[in-house]
């Protein structure tokens, strides 16, 4: 599902964010990500996502060779790969509901699907009742709820997480993990980045750790204490 | 299906931000009035004074005065001649008969005139009238008229009439229209330009507001005119209102000249012409001039949006 083959990425000749990155990930698979701030994982993320090019190196998502991607191509497979940004970029002045269609405004899907669709989504990530909320008068953990939603309502195959519960208190935190083992149930393929230790331990997942831009290890099962 | 809903997000939304930006958008679609109405006024202008040095050039002629020992078979020979020069028009002939009821036709009032070229018999010559095409390139028949054998064909004593008087008057003034048209070809680049910028600038500003809004679209993958047309509809939309307003800005100014001036003319416009003119050519003009608005609209909105809409290609 996703392939990296010798990943390279140069922002400056001082600093190399990725150096000869090689990954695989199979179709359905839960990979959590860690390292430090600043060891390359964001950077890694926005390679996916095709917000970066990378300096040299392969990259495969879903078939999809980035070598061979057309500018015009790009928000089609954009479309196919759904994220939730540490940030959440969620639109200030839209409430949760027109966030989370707006997602499928973009990709051209009819007023009256779009009312049948994103319910049912808020209702995966429980927020029931707060679509008329507007995103300032929601919480942390909440607006990060909504975030997965617009990620998921499309229904990718593949779901990208970039520290999605950066800001969260352990509570909230555990919500939003939640939502994420549910999408992964569902056969959606979930990349997750974190810091948060606790969550790695109980997860017991493949963990593949990044240090200065290289992988320094990638266990199934694994959790902090034996990386 | 889906290309309608998108097409229908596209207009709502430009339309929407056509209303949320309405004192920015003054700003644009004021520039854009004033460079349509010059467009207008240039396009009007130029038709009238090609109209009045139409009129003025059907006026020069060459007459050629025959003497009276000319055989019809020499006056047909000159007469084909002339045709086959390519400056000239028309030839035609006024036989001394013609001219003597031209004569008697033009002088009806005067009773000693007529009765004193009553007395003489006809002293009127015939000659031959050659309308040319380019009344600015008249050298070419005077030359072949002056060739010998045909200057001897002429009457010594009535001499060549060119029409030389108007002929300058003419020359200048076509002189004056080609600066004109220049001028106006000019200013409307000039003005055209400027409500370009003035249009990115608005754009810019709206794009400025809502790059959030943009980077996050572009994130969850729009497509290029997802996030273009909306701008393109608003500024296409500055282009419509412009162009009505400058036909309504030039009709209510041929209106206000007809009344005040009480006058068909000033000087060399010929306002009942332009008038005419204007009301004539009504729904080409108020085509051309949303078309001209539409154009410009939709070109600096696509330019204005391009460098937003670009994905990295540095690697």
């Amino acid at each position: 599902m996703i392939l990296l083959d010798r990943v390279t990425k140069v922002y400056n000749r001082k600093s190399t964010a990725l150096d000869r990155i090689s990954l695989h990930v199979e179709p359905k698979e839960f990979v959590i990500v860690v390292g430090q701030s600043g060891s390359g994982k964001t950077t890694l993320l926005r390679l996916l996502t095709r917000e970066e090019k990378p300096t040299s190196g392969k990259i495969v998502i879903g078939g999809v060779d980035y070598d061979k991607l057309k500018d015009k191509d790009i928000p089609l497979l954009r479309r196919k790969i759904g994220v939730v940004f540490q940030d959440f970029k969620l639109l200030p002045n839209k409430n949760v509901f027109e966030n989370v269609a707006f997602a499928l405004e973009i990709v051209g899907m009819g007023n009256r699907e779009i009312r049948h669709t994103v319910p049912r989504v808020l209702d995966i990530v429980n927020l029931k009742g707060k679509e008329k909320n507007m995103p300032f008068e929601l919480s942390g953990g909440e607006r990060q709820r909504v975030a997965i939603a617009r990620a998921i309502v499309r229904q990718p195959k593949i779901l990208i997480a970039d520290e999605p519960t950066g800001n969260l208190d352990p509570k909230h935190a555990w919500d939003v993990i939640r939502v994420l083992e549910k999408i992964n149930h569902y056969g959606t393929t979930v990349l997750l980045t974190t810091h948060n230790q606790e969550i790695v331990n109980r997860l017991k997942r493949r963990v593949i750790t990044i240090e200065g831009g290289r992988v320094a290890s990638d266990r199934a099962n694994a959790s902090y204490g034996n990386l | 299906m889906k290309r309608f809903n998108t097409f229908r997000r596209i207009i709502r939304t430009g339309l929407l931000n056509f209303v949320r930006n309405a004192w920015l958008a003054v700003a644009a679609i004021a520039v854009m009035v004033v460079t349509l109405t010059i467009v207008l006024f240039s396009i009007v202008a130029n038709a009238t004074f090609s109209n009045t040095i139409a009129q003025i050039n059907d006026k020069i002629n060459i007459s050629v005065y025959l003497k009276d020992t000319v055989t019809e078979k020499q006056r047909v020979d000159l007469m084909n001649h002339l045709k086959t020069l390519p400056n000239v028009k028309d030839v035609s002939y006024v036989s001394k008969t013609d001219a003597l009821s031209q004569y008697r036709a033009d002088n009806a009032n005067n009773q000693s005139l007529l009765q004193a070229i009553s007395e003489t018999g006809n002293p009127l010559p015939a000659s031959v009238r050659i309308d040319p095409v380019d009344t600015s390139k008249i050298q070419d028949i005077k030359s072949f008229l002056d060739e010998p054998q045909n200057k001897a064909l002429q009457d010594p004593q009535a001499g060549t009439s060119y029409s030389g008087d108007r002929k300058a008057a003419i020359d200048k003034i076509t002189h004056a229209t080609d600066i004109l048209q220049r001028v106006g070809v000019a200013s409307v680049a000039v003005f055209a330009f400027i409500s370009m910028l003035i249009i990115f600038n608005t754009i810019q500003m709206a794009i400025f507001n809502r790059r959030d809004e943009l980077t996050i679209m572009r994130l969850l993958g729009a497509t290029t005119w997802y996030i273009r047309g909306p701008f393109v509809v608003e500024s296409v939309l500055y282009g419509i209102i412009a162009a009505l307003a400058s036909i309504a800005i030039v009709d209510a100014v041929f209106i206000t000249a007809a009344s005040a001036l009480q006058a068909s003319s000033l000087g060399l416009l010929d306002i009942a012409y332009a008038n005419n003119y204007f009301h004539q050519e009504f729904w080409r003009l108020l085509g051309l001039q949303l078309a001209v608005g539409v154009l410009i609209g939709a070109l600096s909105s696509v330019i204005a949006t391009r460098r937003y809409l670009k994905f990295k290609t540095s690697k």
